[in-house]
């Protein structure tokens, strides 16, 4: 082993690394300038209350005359009104309205006529378990395409990758997502339908994880298993797609950086293999940012599952906001927002906290 | 003016005025500078590429009614579903109106929306961002998290949510989509501005007596311009999807308005016999956003080679 090698490369990559992670501003800064990761959750939070309560005074139709009824008289609108806590100032309303958000109190959905939250918990895995196919998808195959991509810069593959790349950038995912059932269900006939699981089989295994593929395999159902991933595999390929675009084409850039560096001239100078000083050296130093990178595209995922879900008829977080929406559900609509809104904190903060534990500067 | 006129009638000598190390005035510099900038662009095939694309738009925005056969919105149930025929080039939807046109008439919609949302959100992130950036202090601090926190959440999600309470409909789409679309210009123009803020050159106006709104307005924001004018070409792809996005799910324009993302929609109620109406126009989405991004990455190469 070749420890000066080590030493040398980690000491000349402080710099670059440095600046392959600035033009990945997204989630880390937002965490890192300011004080304290705790303080910043909470302003982005409170940042999401505000504009979430903004949200639901804009709207042009008046919440007590919707209640009340055009015939009602002005004492019952104006008792109403008080009810509703809609005489209140506004920064009142707003504590009132933040209040009942931390207690997780979303009010009533008009078309469940449940708690947004309890509807919001009951859609939430699976989304998450689409989304968590997807990213493993982008993330499996992304890195070491951008990777090679880099390596063999101009070839091919790097070429091909590029074209992939601006399509993916390009096209609109609810169109890829009803030209493939087109072509792979309904033509071709490979894989399962909308939904999550053929009617006939719902319910067949108890609910444990909420991921389907995981309870059916407690359950040791391998039918319900094996019908589930031919219902996930279409939209969770493509929206892996969307990542793998994403993630690929940010790897390539970050790996395209430390193959120009020195070090690595150093590295194979001492003779270390080829191989090594891509994976090790080179790879290495793309680590931290790569996991702001995966981050990112986990985010994007959850944002691009709302149209894929409305495609695919699938029963989660997306398709559960765009219903409400149609319907005029503001409650459903603000509390789903503010959810997917948080995962996008959680995301952040996670992205941070993961690279605090890797990167030995920051800790 | 007259340097102009007498280049335009000797070819030669026009490039020889455009090409020239001492330029007389600022504005043969800025026309020289405009010149070279093309030589560079247009030596990449890809960008020229992109830019016909947008030009092709542009194209059928300003004559659609010359180059569409036939009235978009007029329906004729007895030709409904059609295939591509010599009379309705693309085929013709389920109540039997002509595709092709309203592909055509459609390129105004999306020309509209993107026009609307970069003329709405582009001044707004330039005028915060270089505010942010120059002030610095608490202006910067409180505007660049706001900033921040309109950043961090999903795009997509937050325009649906907006779309929601103002109620569907194209405009109520556009400013969706502009709430959404300003704090990535903002960023921009906040980094270019702290490249810029300690130059000599705003020093020097500084003690000529010009106040801060007036270098904000005349000497910072015109420099972040360029970056803008990249990140913006290339959010237009993303524009352009999101309005899609609405317009799929019944939030943007509204019939019988041809809207590209809304034909999709209506195609996909005969996806398995008539594939061709939801087909048709994803493509027409997918080829002008490509187009977008190829214009995009060729002109940042040309206007911002830094970042490639």
């Amino acid at each position: 082993m070749s420890k000066p090698a080590t030493a040398s490369a980690s000491a000349v990559a402080t710099l670059p690394a440095e600046s392959s992670t600035s033009f990945l501003h997204g989630a880390r800064r937002l965490l890192l300038t300011g004080g304290g990761l705790l303080f910043s959750v909470a302003v982005t939070f409170f940042g999401l209350l505000v504009i979430t309560f903004v949200i639901g005074r804009l709207m042009p139709i008046d919440p007590v005359l919707s209640a009340v009824g055009d015939r009602a008289s002005v004492a019952t609108y104006n008792q109403v009104k008080a009810e509703m806590g809609l005489n209140l100032p506004v920064w009142h309303q707003f504590l009132i309205y933040a209040w009942k958000v931390l207690h997780g109190n979303f009010g009533a959905s008009i078309l469940t006529a449940r708690p947004v939250l309890e509807d919001l918990i009951r859609v939430f895995p699976a989304t998450a378990e689409m989304a968590t196919v997807a990213i493993i998808i982008g993330i499996v195959l992304g890195i070491p395409l951008g990777v090679w991509a880099a390596v063999y810069r101009n070839s091919l593959l790097d070429y091909i990758m590029r074209v992939l790349g601006l399509i993916g950038y390009s096209v609109p995912i609810f169109w890829l997502g009803i030209m493939g059932l087109l072509v792979f269900y309904l033509e071709l006939e490979w894989v399962g339908g909308p939904g999550r699981l053929d009617v006939y089989l719902d319910g067949n295994v108890p609910t444990v994880t909420g991921f389907i593929l995981i309870d059916s395999v407690i359950a040791g159902n391998w039918e319900v298993f094996s019908n589930a991933f031919s219902h996930i595999i279409l939209p969770a390929t493509l929206l892996g797609y969307y990542s793998l675009a994403y993630i690929s084409r940010m790897t390539r850039s970050l790996m395209l950086e430390q193959l120009n560096q020195e070090y690595l001239i150093t590295a194979r100078v001492k003779g270390v293999s080829e191989r090594r000083v891509v994976w090790r050296h080179a790879f290495g130093n793309i680590q931290v940012a790569l996991i702001t990178v995966c981050a990112l595209a986990f985010a994007n995922i959850l944002e691009g599952s709302v149209l894929t879900e409305t495609v695919f008829a699938w029963p989660g977080i997306g398709r559960y906001i765009t219903t409400a929406l149609l319907a005029a559900d503001m409650n459903a609509v603000l509390g789903g927002t503010i959810v997917v809104g948080l995962v996008y904190v959680g995301l952040n903060l996670l992205s941070d906290i993961l690279y605090r534990i890797v990167d030995p500067r920051a800790r | 003016m007259s340097g102009n006129e007498a280049a335009m009638t000797l070819r030669p000598g026009l490039k020889a005025w455009l090409m020239t190390d001492t330029p007389i005035s600022g504005w043969q510099a800025g026309w020289g500078r405009a010149y070279r900038g093309w030589r560079a662009f247009a030596r990449n095939p890809i960008g020229l590429v992109g830019l016909a694309i947008v030009l092709l738009l542009l194209f059928c925005a300003a004559f659609a009614p010359l180059i569409a056969t036939a009235d978009p919105t007029v329906q004729d149930l007895s030709l409904r579903l059609q295939p591509s025929s010599a009379d309705h080039w693309l085929g013709t939807d389920r109540m039997g109106r002509d595709t092709f046109s309203a592909l055509v008439y459609g390129s105004r919609v999306t020309l509209y929306i993107v026009v609307l949302v970069l003329v709405i959100s582009a001044p707004i992130g330039l005028l915060v961002g270089s505010t942010a950036g120059y002030v610095g202090g608490w202006t910067d601090k409180v505007l660049m998290r706001i900033t921040d926190i309109f950043f961090s959440f999903p795009r997509l999600v937050l325009a649906l949510a907006f779309v929601a309470s103002l109620g569907p409909g194209l405009n109520n789409a556009i400013i969706a989509i502009a709430l959404t679309a300003w704090p990535a210009y903002a960023r921009v123009a906040h980094a270019e501005t702290l490249a810029v803020r300690k130059s000599d050159f705003i020093a020097a106006v500084r003690t000529q007596g010009a106040g801060n709104w007036r270098i904000i307005l005349r000497h910072v924001m015109p420099l972040s311009l360029p970056s803008v004018i990249v990140r913006a070409t290339l959010d237009m792809a993303g524009v352009i999807l999101t309005a899609a996005g609405l317009g799929f799910l019944g939030l943007g324009a509204q019939p019988p308005t041809p809207e590209w993302g809304a034909m999709i929609s209506v195609g996909r109620e005969n996806i398995l016999d008539q594939w061709w109406v939801a087909a048709v126009p994803g493509v027409a989405i997918f080829v002008v956003s490509l187009g977008f991004n190829l214009l995009g990455d060729g002109l940042r190469d040309v206007l911002d080679p830094k970042t490639t």
